[in-house]
């Protein structure tokens, strides 16, 4: 097929959207840290950005989406993008440059590996993070995007549907923070209920901001053209992250005070959990995805505190749940009328479409959270996971990188 | 010579400022400080469920005054930092040994 330049620059935009996501996460995360770790959690983001940007092109792209072996991890046939050029690859995305479809999946791959950090914020050495984010991206993340999207990924075989990374980026990442938190332990002083105060809640706002902002590329960009389907996602991923914003500000309000915290945190849920659903489900579907996905991410994250699990920026309860929530979502309103690729759900009289749904996510879930155990397990008996107790007391910014986040307190 | 340490809910300084220029003192150093006397802690709210914060912020005022002025002053600032409720804040009095201001090298009284 010939290229399509509306759709080549659709898709181009949208994966510069995507890739504003992670500074977003930086703020978003770093603004929730204590002022003595701003630093390191920004820079968790920016190095992952760096190293899944190169891994990406090096092999990700091919173990993701070259040629299927077994319906489990793509082969080595695109290793340095080796036949993936300037014109469309005849099975993805099949009007754009084969290049545009690669780049605009390296951004989701960064971004998922850069969600996990808010699980270790405040105590995870650097060159740990770096070592178990090789490992997770090549042995988790790659093979998972194969089986939900890759040409004969076992879950898209089953027809599992996951419109923009519900179960690849969302209920991977989720789980995986829960086991990667698990392995490394709580923060020194979480236990004690020490108040871990946030440092700059503005810069969490301004993070969801633009978190909000590049979700219409993750979202609207996956339906990898420019016409209907990108407009009818675009406007069900704006009214999930509007109606899940609201729904956590009432929650809040209901117990005592609406925050910016909360509505920045309800807004994130909201995206997540539509992730999946967004090219699958009429537009104002996007209301009731939106409020559910407020509703049980928020008791997630009231029980995760509540169990002493220390999954410090509860990465599972607002990214795990949401796509959780989402993935079986999509199964429940689906509609071949939004898309004619996708399926009918269960509110159109297919009780199986759920079944498969479900199907995926428990596939997800039990790989996720074993894989990524053993992955922490194995870093923490050679080189060790964590910071020293003194390390972790003085801050990571200095004990990390030598720098603060805040200086010129004289002058 | 007194120094006149006032610690005082950051939401009185306009009333304190206005009370010590009304009692002639014009000079002082505010700064921010945070602590607690008998006042219980500060209730906030994280993404869900709430925490304590148990070192309140509050701003102290500093300057130092005439022996004979110490009452006044005293009365001074109770009066315009008081609300009746926990939390109003202590003041301490201290002695002085000397001061020099910087411009004129005046010494003692004639420096404050």
């Amino acid at each position: 097929m010939p290229v399509n330049s509306a759709d080549t620059a659709w898709l181009l935009i949208s994966s510069a959207l995507v890739m504003l996501m992670t500074p977003g996460v930086a703020l978003f995360y770093g603004g929730m840290v204590r002022r003595k770790n701003i630093l390191s959690t920004i820079m968790m983001s920016f190095a992952i950005m760096a190293l899944v940007g190169l891994l990406w092109v090096l092999y990700g792209y091919s173990l993701s989406f070259a040629p299927d072996k077994g319906g489990l991890i793509g082969g080595l046939d695109f290793i340095f993008l080796h036949g993936v050029g300037q014109e469309p690859s005849p099975v993805y995305a099949t009007t754009v440059p084969h290049l545009a479809y690669m780049i605009f999946q390296a951004m989701f791959a960064i971004i998922a590996v850069v969600l996990i950090t808010g699980a270790v914020v405040e105590r995870m050495k650097f060159s740990a993070l770096l070592v178990f984010s090789v490992l997770w991206f090549s042995l988790v993340y790659c093979p998972v995007a194969h089986w939900v999207w890759g040409s004969g990924g076992w879950l898209a075989r089953l027809s599992v549907l996951d419109f923009a990374g519900g179960t690849v980026v969302h209920i991977n990442a989720g789980i995986s923070a829960l086991a990667l938190a698990w392995v490394l332990g709580p923060r020194k002083g979480f236990l004690e209920k020490q108040p871990m105060e946030p440092s700059n809640i503005p810069m969490v706002a301004l993070g969801a901001g633009l978190l909000w902002f590049g979700w219409f590329g993750f979202n609207a960009g996956s339906a990898l053209t420019s016409g209907g389907l990108a407009s009818s996602a675009f406007v069900a991923t704006n009214t999930s992250a509007a109606a899940a914003a609201f729904t956590w500000m009432a929650l809040n309000w209901f117990y005592r005070r609406p925050t910016v915290l909360g509505i920045a945190t309800g807004a994130v849920a909201g995206l997540a959990a539509i992730t999946p659903a967004a090219g699958f489900v009429l537009p104002l579907v996007g209301i009731p995805i939106g409020i559910v996905a407020a509703v049980v991410c928020y008791y997630c994250m009231l029980l995760r505190t509540r169990r002493g699990i220390d999954e410090s920026l509860d990465v599972w309860a607002v990214h795990g749940m949401g796509g959780t929530w989402g993935v079986l979502a999509t199964g429940i309103f689906a509609s071949l009328v939004v898309n004619s690729a996708g399926a009918d759900g269960l509110l159109l009289g297919n009780a199986m479409q759920v079944l498969k749904q479900l199907a995926g996510i428990t596939a997800v879930w039990v790989f996720a959270f074993a894989a990524t155990w053993l992955l922490g397990k194995l870093v923490d008996v050679t080189i060790g996971l964590r910071v020293t107790t003194v390390e972790e007391t003085v801050g990571l910014d200095i004990s990390q990188h030598g720098e603060r986040a805040y200086g010129g307190m004289l002058r | 010579m007194k120094k006149i340490e006032a610690i005082i809910r950051e939401e009185k300084l306009d009333a304190v400022r206005r009370a010590l220029e009304t009692s002639g003192y014009f000079g002082m150093t505010v700064s921010e400080v945070s602590g607690h006397g008998r006042q219980g802690g500060l209730t906030l709210q994280w993404r869900v469920g709430e925490y304590k914060v148990d070192l309140l912020p509050k701003l102290k005022v500093e300057l130092v005054v005439l022996d004979e002025d110490v009452p006044r002053i005293l009365n001074a600032i109770t009066g315009a930092a008081r609300t009746g409720e926990m939390g109003d804040g202590k003041i301490f009095v201290l002695p002085v040994d000397d001061a020099v201001r910087v411009r004129t090298g005046e010494e003692g009284e004639n420096a404050i």
